[in-house]
């Protein structure tokens, strides 16, 4: 049971909806801000004509205003959760955000993912996932 | 030595950030009315909290970061390294805004920062 938020189909099926969404839209706005950032390039001199030219690239780089697009979709889903379940139930569900980036990045990047970094990422998630079960308020109320 | 830069910049400038918005957040007070009308006010109310314009430059200067790091470094390492930030954020929650810290959620930190550093191990 989700605590605070009424039990109906309508609202789980609402919640289940949007955490989908949060954990598809957050991995897949870095995959394709990598991707934009990829296609800019790094700085090499670090001196301000190269990192003006380097902030008009990524201004003008598609990719960089869709991951852009995508976290800010990400952000509004995250907000409008919140708004009915806890943030308890809606943390820990999102924890799976860093298994799925790996997932992007290797499949659709074709990133090179060695078995010792899924391990780490898995065990981000358990601690992610034991952060999110703790009581969201640690203060007491005014 | 650089990604080491950006990984800090990411986390301490965006916990930086969070915090500070927090804090802006608890200077303005809860919202009660999710009418779109009542929260423009409330928007407005918080643009009015120089906390609030710390923690957006800050959480800005987190953003560029984290765009230099995946200038330099794969998407699947550079994400999960950043969950650092919940370390950080509990310090800072404790240290900043005196938030009392469970032990679960420092047990849930301490296995975060062991994720991190395997991830950060399984650099090439």
């Amino acid at each position: 049971m989700i605590f605070g938020m009424k039990n109906s189909p309508g609202l789980h099926l609402k919640t289940y909806v949007l955490i989908l969404f949060i954990v598809l839209f957050a991995p897949l706005g870095n995959v394709l801000l990598s991707k934009g950032m990829k296609g800019v390039g790094s700085a090499k001199n670090w001196v301000p004509s190269e990192l003006f030219h380097i902030l008009v690239s990524i201004i003008s780089s598609g990719y960089i205003w869709l991951g852009i697009a995508c976290l800010l979709t990400f952000f509004v889903a995250y907000m409008l959760v919140l708004t009915w379940a806890d943030y308890s139930y809606v943390q820990p569900a999102s924890s799976f955000s860093y298994a799925v980036v790996a997932m992007l990045g290797y499949f659709l990047l074709g990133e090179a993912v060695p078995p010792l970094r899924w391990v780490g990422i898995f065990i981000i998630c358990v601690g992610v996932f034991i952060v999110g079960h703790t009581h969201p308020r640690t203060t007491e109320r005014a | 030595m650089l990604e080491f830069f950006f990984l800090f910049m990411i986390v301490a400038a965006g916990t930086g950030g969070e915090l500070c918005v927090s804090r802006a957040m608890k200077v303005v007070g809860e919202v009660h009315d999710f009418r779109p009308a009542a929260l423009v006010r409330f928007v407005f109310r918080a643009m009015r909290v120089g906390w609030m314009w710390i923690g957006v430059a800050m959480m800005s200067l987190a953003f560029f970061s984290l765009l230099a790091m995946l200038s330099i470094e794969n998407v699947s390492f550079v994400v999960p390294v950043t969950a650092l930030s919940y370390a950080a954020g509990a310090v800072g929650a404790m240290l900043f805004l005196h938030e009392r810290i469970s032990r679960q959620r420092w047990l849930g930190v301490f296995i975060v920062c062991i994720g991190v550093t395997l991830v950060w191990l399984s650099r090439r």
